[in-house]
């Protein structure tokens, strides 16, 4: 018998044992051509044969604002901490929606993507990336809408104090990006197999909103409920955020740090969850 | 020795059927724990059985060992079910295995789909950019082979149309023509070639073709025997989720063909017992019930007159049509027609006249036809007065193969057509 000589190199190699971790992270990085063509293709495909084109998100964004200013601050009266209405809403409008697209668009990120999915591999955690890189321009062009009203109402005399607390926006945005990513992951790996959940996930949301101040300002919360009203961990990041551009509300950093520490968790928990349906996801559609 | 780029060891995988959950708490949980430390399911009783369907777990592959070196173009085929598409499906990272393992010694490029990932919003050329990242290729091998890309796709001045605006055959060709100029050194081909029409099929073939001898390693499923046969250096059959056989193209294609055939490929078949199609039933002045005419069986042998059904390409081989005459025939013939499986007619033998008394007689027919590898099928016709009175159709199974490379030349036994040709011509020329 003659023995193989060659000596092994191989590229690839793919077992049935597997991590409980395995992030592929040299992969994503060679598939960094892919990320990028698909923000550019999310940009590009939804915009074509649309009149407003990206300004849809300056439409959206006054729209709401420009109705919570007339319902919950006009009709129901509800304070906005000393701060213009339509400014209030339009700065937890930004980091609501932000986190809410980073959740919504990873939590189908299996269902979604499951025609291309069963067809061809490449890392699956493209997609997130995706998800959150597109995210993250969508909230660019209203962060440049919300400055600008900044500046309208600053030069109509109306006081507004911008804090050094924005150098920690980067840090606010990268929590919102990984605990929107993480949740969705844990709803993506449960819809993924329980295709009912999905509803529940819905009205999740909502309730979420409610318990987030976007549209009244944390410090409406009586003093005794306030520890657990901050256990909603974007509470305080929205707060903080609003605290670093307006000077209105409250920055806590232990309730950050909080924040920062459950984003950690869930990321973790849900990074194992997306790495076990990845595997056999396309078994199970 | 040739570089193995494809190793497979101990593959298995294993579907559960039925939807959520084992049906007992207890096992679920077993299950789980085992999935969570990433071990494999203890419920499984792996190498104790070779059932493929156990309570509820279905053996889509089982125990699947597959060196594959490089340059090689592997055939593989196999029924729907067999266990083909899994293979590739784990072997391209959709799904993973049950068991076991596999090693790749480059990269790999599955075609599972033409066009996957397509967007229609997005033009021809954003869509190369897309698809080929999708396919793992970096933007700056794109930028070298996009002319080649657009070329071979023929879609030309619409490169910058969006694709949606494309015909279903542009569409097709720009998917495949990526597909094609993937630089992965591993190539997996599912059925894409099934796709688009006949002169694309031929392109598409003959580029599988520059592919392969470019010494990169192709994976083929194709139910297209013919496509296997122009493009494959070796071929496995899949049954049942193992490998079945394990071999040469021709030698493996016959034995696909002895097992698999809708008509049982023998020597010998019995034909139908009656059978006019009702049109010419109505024509019959004969009586209904009675058939004055039967054929009782159609058989083959070779020169020798021994029973066979695969014939070397160029050997002379027999048909014997037996039937059984019941009322006296005035002005019979016999007649049977070769078609290929691709129903394409190639030829209809006849006997002369002849006056027939009840009883039991057969017709013989010489094959000398220089036919091409091909499977053919028979029709076969009994007429009195040059009126049919027994037609059936669709009949038996005969290969033509090249049993051994060196009986006949390649090269011309390869084109297309169904004659084989002897004649050479030269060359002359024109002053």
């Amino acid at each position: 018998m003659v023995k193989e000589t060659q000596t092994e190199q191989w590229v690839i190699t793919v077992s049935s044992k597997h991590k409980w971790l395995d992030l592929h992270i040299r992969e994503v990085w060679e598939y960094r051509d892919l990320i990028f063509l698909y923000v550019r293709r999310n940009f590009a495909a939804a915009y074509k044969q649309t009149i407003l084109g990206p300004f849809w998100h300056f439409f959206q964004a006054i729209a709401s604002s420009a109705v919570f200013t007339v319902i919950f601050s006009g009709f129901a009266g509800l304070p906005t901490d000393e701060l213009p209405p339509f400014l209030f809403y339009l700065s937890g409008n930004l980091m609501w929606s932000f986190f809410s697209s980073c959740f919504r668009d990873n939590s189908s990120i299996f269902t979604a993507n499951a025609g291309l999915f069963g067809k061809v591999y490449f890392p699956r955690l493209v997609m997130p990336f995706t998800a959150v890189i597109t995210a993250f321009f969508h909230f660019l062009i209203r962060l440049g809408l919300f400055i600008a009203v900044i500046i309208i109402y600053m030069a109509s005399g109306v006081p507004i104090y911008l804090t050094w607390w924005i150098a920690i926006v980067p840090l606010l945005l990268i929590m919102t990006a990984f605990m929107g990513m993480a949740l969705g992951f844990f709803s993506s790996a449960l819809t993924a197999k329980y295709r009912d959940l999905q509803m529940l996930v819905g009205y999740g949301m909502s309730l979420l909103l409610y318990s987030t101040p976007v549209i009244y300002p944390a410090s409406m919360v009586p003093e005794k409920y306030i520890d657990l009203y901050f256990l909603n961990p974007v509470a305080p990041i929205v707060e903080a955020f609003r605290y670093a551009f307006l000077s209105a509300g409250t920055l806590d950093i232990s309730r950050l740090g909080y924040s920062l520490g459950f984003t950690l968790v869930t990321l973790l928990i849900g990074l194992i969850l997306f790495n076990k349906v990845e595997r056999n996801f396309m078994d199970t559609v | 020795m040739a570089k193995t780029m494809i190793s497979i060891e101990n593959l298995s995988k294993v579907y559960r059927m039925g939807t959520i959950g084992s049906g007992s708490l207890r096992d679920d949980f077993v299950i789980w724990w085992a999935n969570i430390r990433g071990k494999e399911n203890p419920l499984l009783k792996i190498g104790e059985s070779t059932e493929r369907i156990e309570g509820e777990y279905f053996w889509a592959l089982r125990d699947i060992n597959l060196k594959v070196k490089e340059g090689e173009v592997l055939g593989i085929i196999g029924e729907n079910g067999a266990g083909k598409s899994t293979l590739l499906k784990i072997l391209s990272r959709i799904t993973s295995p049950t068991e076991g393992e596999f090693h790749l010694g480059g990269r790999l490029s599955s075609l599972i789909e033409v066009g996957t990932g397509f967007h229609g919003e997005l033009t021809g050329r954003e869509n190369i950019y897309l698809n080929g990242a999708i396919h793992g290729m970096a933007r700056s091998e794109i930028d070298r082979r996009l002319d080649e890309i657009v070329d071979f796709a023929g879609v030309g001045e619409y490169i910058d149309t969006p694709v949606k605006r494309y015909s279903s055959g542009m569409y097709v060709r720009l998917g495949f023509a990526v597909a094609a100029h993937l630089n992965s050194e591993i190539l997996l081909v599912d059925e894409v070639l099934a796709v688009g029409d006949i002169e694309f099929q031929n392109k598409a073939l003959g580029k599988m073709k520059d592919v392969a001898l470019e010494g990169r390693t192709i994976l083929f499923v194709s139910h297209n025997m013919d496509a296997i046969r122009r493009l494959c250096t070796r071929v496995i059959l899949f049954e049942d989720g193992i490998v079945k056989e394990n071999g040469s193209v021709d030698d493996i294609i016959t034995k696909y063909f002895l097992q698999n055939s809708p008509i049982e490929l023998t020597s010998q078949i019995e034909l139908p017992k009656s059978i006019l199609p009702d049109i010419m039933r109505i024509n019959n002045r004969e009586n209904k019930n009675q058939l004055s005419v039967c054929g009782n069986h159609l058989s083959f042998f070779n020169n020798d007159s021994k029973p066979q059904y695969i014939f070397k390409i160029g050997e002379t081989w027999k048909i014997r049509i037996d039937f059984e005459v019941h009322n006296p025939l005035e002005h019979c013939i016999v007649a049977v027609g070769l078609v290929t499986i691709k129903h394409v007619a190639i030829v209809t033998f006849w006997s002369k006249p002849k006056k027939l008394t009840p009883g039991k007689y057969f017709a013989q027919f010489d094959v000398d036809i220089p036919l091409k590898a091909c499977d053919i099928q028979f029709a076969v016709g009994i007429s009195n007065y040059e009126r049919s009175i027994y037609y059936a159709e669709g009949i038996g199974r005969v290969s033509i193969m090249e049993i051994s490379k060196e009986t006949s030349q390649p090269f011309r036994a390869k084109g297309s057509g169904i004659l084989l040709s002897e004649q050479i011509t030269e060359i002359k020329s024109i002053r």
